[in-house]
C-alpha cells in the first residue's frame, strides 16, 4: 500500500473536437496522489481543470477527439477497463465526484435521501433500508439534518444542497473524491463550513481529495499538495506548505500575488493578458507571452523539471 | 400526497376542468353500470340477436321521450304475456277433454298516430288436435273487429296487418289506420280511448295448454329507440361507453408512453439509434394514417385490438417524438444527469429514473387530450365500415344509421344519440386536458 500511490496519472490526454479545431483541454498531464492526502488544482478558468477531473473519472462528452494515457487507481490500470467494468468497479467504488455546480447536480424530481441512496443501491447492492441508514450516517457527517431526507432539492438551501452532494460522494466510502469547485456560488461563511466538513471527512475517513478551485485562500486549509494548471498542462506540482510560502513557476507566483492579504498593505496583483486559446497554442512555453521573466529559451517547450523535490515546468529552473 | 392535493386544488380553480372531471366521472359510472347490468356475453348476444330476439320491439322507433317535444304524440310500444302473468287468462273446463281459454287485455290508446302493428304469438302444446283461437279487438265505441278465427300450431304468429280478413276489410287504407280510426270520420284520425283485446281459445285435449303474447308495436320505444333490426339502442349506447373509454385511454396511454420512452432512448444514446428513430419518424410522418388503418381493417382483421395496436404503432412515430426528443436533449445536458453518470447509474436507469420522470408533467395533459382523438378514431373507423364486427359501439350505431338512410328518412335520434355521447366524451376530456395543460405548463396561464 505504501509503495504504490492511491492515484497515479501518466501522460493523460483529453482533446475535444469543435468547429474551430481541436481543443487540447488536458495535454499530457502526470501526477500522483497518496492515501489520505488532498491535492488542490489551481488555475484560471478554461485551463483544463474540470476536464482533467472528467478525464480521470472517464466522464467524456460526445465530441472527444483524443483520450489516452494511463490512470492507476490503487495500483490498477483503470484505463484498460471497458466502459461497463469501469462504471461498476471504479465509479463511486474507487473514486467519486462532487460535480461542478453541485447545487444543480441533484435530480429535481427525486427526494434527496433517495438520491443519495442511489449510488449505494447501484454499487453496494444493499437493501433500501440499509442504504437509508448509510444516508443518515452521511447526512450526520456532512451536517445535514436527518429530517431533510424526504425533502426535494428545491426545498434546500445552496449550502445544504452542496452538503447533500458531498454526502452522495461519500455514501459508498471511496478512497478518492474529486471535488470540482465545491464552494463556488456559496457565501464565505458557508464555504468555510464546507471546508470544515471536508477536513473532518479527511481526518475521520482517511479519504483523499482532488480539489479543483479558484479559491486559493480557503483551499490552503485543506491542501497537502498543490498542482497548478495552465493551458491544459500542469506547470507546477509542489507541497502545499512550500507552495504557499514560495511558489516556483512565474504563473504560480502571479497567482499567489493576486490573492489579497490581510496584514500586508499591498494592492493585489493581476496577470496581464489572457490564457492562450486551447485550440491554437503557441509553440514553446505557453505562459511566455504573459511572463515577466521571459527570455530566449522560452521559445522552446519546457519539460517538467525537478527543484528541491518539487516539479515545475519552467526554464528558470533548468 | 401533498402534491396530489395541490394538483387537485389547482384543478378546482378551473371551472372547465371541474366540468370535464364530472363528465368523465359520469362516463365512468355509465361504463361501470353498463358492464354490470349487461354482462359482456349478454350484450353481445343481444346485439347480434336477430329479429326473432327483438320481436317485441318496433322498427326505427325513436325514444319514448321524443313525444315530449312533438305535438303529435306517437304510440308507445308494450307487450304482455299470459305466460308471465302480465295478461290474464281464464281457463274453464267444458267437458272431459275440452276447455275454453279466455284471454282479455284492455289498453289505453291516447296517441295521435297509429301503431306499427299488433302481433300475437301463440304458444300451445297438444298431441294431435290443434287448439282453436278467435281474436277480436273492441274499439272504444264498442264496435267489435273480428281479426281472425284460426287453428293454432305450437308456435304461431298472428300479425294483424297481414291477416287476410283485415287486409280485405280495410282495402283502401293500411290495416292499422282502419283499425284505430273512426270510420265515420274521414279523413281518418286515430280514435282515442280504451281498446280491449279478447282472445277466445278452445283446446281439445286434456293436457293441452294455450298461451299468448300480445305485442303492441308502437312508434316510440324505451329510452333510446330502436334500429332497423328492432334492437334496443340502449345496448350499444351503454356499451359504447366502456368501449370508447377503454379504447381511448389504452390507445393514448400506449402511444404516449411508448413515444416518450423511444424519444428518451433516442436522445440518450444518440448516434445511429437516434438517427434510426428520427428517420422512421420522418417516413411515418408522410405515410397517410387513415388509409393504412383501412387497409389493415380490410385485408387483415377488424378486431378492435388489432386496430388499436396499429393505431398506436402508427401514432408513436409522429411529430410528438421530435418535440419530446428536443426536451430530452436539453435535460440530457443537465448537471444532475452528469452526476448520475458519474456515480455509475446505468443507461437504462438514467433513462427511466432521470429522463422520463421529467416529462410526466408534459405527458399528463397530452394524455388526457389525446383520449378524444382515439375515441373519435374508433367511431370514424366504424362509420367507414371497419368497426369491430362483434362489439356494440357508438360508431357502429352511426354506421347503421347511415347505411339505413336515417337522416334521409328522418330518424334523427339514431344519429344524434351516439353523436352527442361522442361529443360529450370529447368535450369532457378536452376541457380537463386544457386545464391540466395550464396547470403543468404555467407559461400557458393567462397573465
Amino acid at each position: 500500500m505504501a509503495d504504490k500511490p492511491l492515484l497515479h496519472v501518466e501522460d493523460l490526454v483529453l482533446y475535444f473536437r469543435t468547429a474551430h479545431g481541436d481543443v487540447k483541454a488536458v495535454d499530457h498531464v502526470d501526477f500522483s496522489l497518496d492515501y489520505n492526502k488532498a491535492v488542490v488544482i489551481l488555475g484560471e478558468s478554461g485551463c483544463g481543470k474540470s476536464s482533467l477531473s472528467k478525464a480521470i473519472l472517464r466522464l467524456l462528452p460526445r465530441n472527444v477527439q483524443a483520450y489516452s494515457g494511463r490512470v492507476f487507481l490503487e495500483g490498477k490500470d483503470v484505463m484498460a477497463l471497458d466502459e461497463e467494468e469501469f462504471r461498476l468497479k471504479v465509479r463511486w467504488i474507487g473514486m467519486s465526484m462532487v460535480p461542478q455546480a453541485a447545487m444543480n447536480a441533484l435530480n429535481p424530481v427525486i427526494r434527496v435521501g433517495e438520491q443519495v441512496a442511489e449510488p449505494a443501491l447501484i454499487h453496494l447492492g444493499v437493501k433500501r433500508e440499509e442504504a437509508y441508514q448509510l444516508v443518515q450516517k452521511m447526512f450526520q457527517l456532512v451536517g445535514v439534518p436527518a429530517d431533510f431526507i424526504s425533502r426535494y432539492p428545491f426545498e434546500l438551501s445552496g449550502g445544504m444542497r452542496q452538503r447533500v452532494a458531498i454526502a452522495m460522494a461519500l455514501v459508498t466510502s471511496p478512497n478518492l473524491i474529486i471535488l470540482d469547485e465545491p464552494t463556488s456560488a456559496l457565501d464565505v461563511l458557508t464555504q468555510a463550513n464546507i471546508f470544515n466538513v471536508l477536513k473532518r471527512i479527511k481526518q475521520e475517513l482517511g479519504t483523499s481529495f482532488i480539489l479543483i478551485t479558484h479559491d486559493i485562500a480557503t483551499s490552503s486549509e485543506l491542501a497537502d499538495e498543490v498542482a497548478v494548471m495552465y493551458a491544459g498542462q500542469m506547470v507546477e506540482l509542489n507541497a502545499a506548505k512550500d507552495f504557499f510560502r514560495e511558489p516556483l513557476h512565474p504563473y504560480s507566483q502571479k497567482l499567489m500575488a493576486s490573492v489579497p492579504r490581510l496584514k500586508v498593505e499591498k494592492e493585489p496583483d493581476f496577470i496581464v493578458g489572457r490564457p492562450p486559446s486551447l485550440v491554437d497554442l503557441p509553440s514553446g512555453c505557453r505562459f511566455a507571452e504573459r511572463c515577466p521573466f521571459r527570455f530566449d529559451r522560452c521559445k522552446e517547450d519546457p519539460p517538467m523539471m525537478e527543484k528541491n523535490g518539487h516539479k515545475v515546468r519552467c526554464w528558470l529552473y533548468a | 400526497m401533498n402534491t396530489v392535493k395541490n394538483s387537485l386544488k389547482d384543478i378546482s380553480r378551473y371551472p372547465s376542468a371541474i366540468a370535464g372531471v364530472i363528465i368523465i366521472f359520469l362516463l365512468v359510472l355509465l361504463s361501470i353500470y353498463a358492464v354490470i347490468s349487461i354482462p359482456y356475453d349478454k350484450a353481445i348476444t343481444m346485439w347480434r340477436g336477430g329479429e326473432e330476439f327483438w320481436k317485441a320491439n318496433p322498427k326505427f322507433a325513436p325514444p319514448a321521450w321524443s313525444n315530449l317535444f312533438t305535438s303529435k304524440k306517437l304510440p308507445e310500444s308494450f307487450h304482455v304475456d299470459t305466460a308471465d302473468g302480465t295478461m290474464s287468462k281464464v281457463v274453464t273446463s267444458t267437458g272431459d277433454d275440452t276447455s275454453n281459454v279466455t284471454i282479455s287485455y284492455s289498453f289505453n290508446f291516447e296517441a295521435d298516430d297509429y301503431p306499427q302493428d299488433l302481433i300475437i304469438y301463440f304458444t300451445t302444446t297438444f298431441e294431435q288436435k290443434q287448439p282453436f283461437a278467435s281474436v277480436s279487438l273492441f274499439t272504444p265505441t264498442g264496435q267489435e273487429i273480428r281479426v281472425a278465427d284460426t287453428g293454432v300450431a305450437q308456435q304461431q304468429t298472428l300479425r294483424f296487418s297481414q291477416e287476410s280478413r283485415m287486409v280485405n276489410r280495410y282495402s283502401n287504407v293500411p290495416v292499422m289506420t282502419g283499425m284505430f280510426s273512426d270510420p265515420k270520420d274521414p279523413p281518418h284520425a286515430p280514435l282515442k280511448g280504451t281498446y280491449k283485446l279478447v282472445i277466445t281459445g278452445t283446446t281439445f285435449e286434456k293436457d293441452s295448454t294455450f298461451d299468448a303474447e300480445f305485442v303492441f308495436l308502437g312508434q316510440v320505444y324505451g329510452l333510446a329507440g330502436t334500429d332497423m333490426s328492432r334492437r334496443d339502442l340502449m345496448i350499444p349506447l351503454l356499451w359504447g361507453a366502456p368501449v370508447a373509454l377503454g379504447f381511448g385511454l389504452l390507445a393514448s396511454l400506449g402511444t404516449l408512453i411508448l413515444t416518450m420512452i423511444i424519444a428518451a432512448i433516442g436522445a440518450w444514446y444518440g448516434g445511429w439509434v437516434d438517427s434510426l428513430i428520427q428517420r422512421i419518424t420522418e417516413i411515418n410522418l408522410v405515410l397517410p394514417f387513415l388509409p393504412i388503418l383501412i387497409m389493415v381493417g380490410t385485408f387483415f382483421s377488424r378486431s378492435i385490438w388489432i386496430i388499436m395496436g396499429t393505431a398506436v404503432l402508427l401514432n408513436i412515430f409522429t411529430g410528438q417524438i421530435k418535440s419530446y426528443r428536443a426536451i430530452f436533449m436539453q435535460v440530457r445536458e443537465s448537471m444532475y444527469i452528469e452526476a448520475a453518470r458519474a456515480y455509475g447509474a446505468s443507461d437504462l436507469r438514467i433513462i427511466f429514473r432521470y429522463l422520463v420522470p421529467r416529462m410526466i408533467p408534459l405527458l399528463l395533459p397530452g394524455l388526457v387530450s389525446a383520449v378524444p382523438s382515439f375515441v373519435f378514431l374508433e367511431a370514424t373507423l366504424a362509420v367507414l365500415g371497419l368497426g369491430d364486427p362483434v362489439l356494440p359501439t357508438w360508431g357502429k350505431v352511426i354506421d347503421d344509421a347511415y347505411t339505413n338512410g336515417a337522416l334521409y328518412k328522418g330518424y334523427y335520434y339514431w344519429i344524434l344519440e351516439p353523436a352527442v355521447l361522442l361529443m360529450i366524451t370529447g368535450l369532457g376530456f378536452s376541457m380537463l386536458g386544457f386545464a391540466l395543460d395550464r396547470i403543468f405548463n404555467p407559461k400557458l396561464r393567462e397573465m
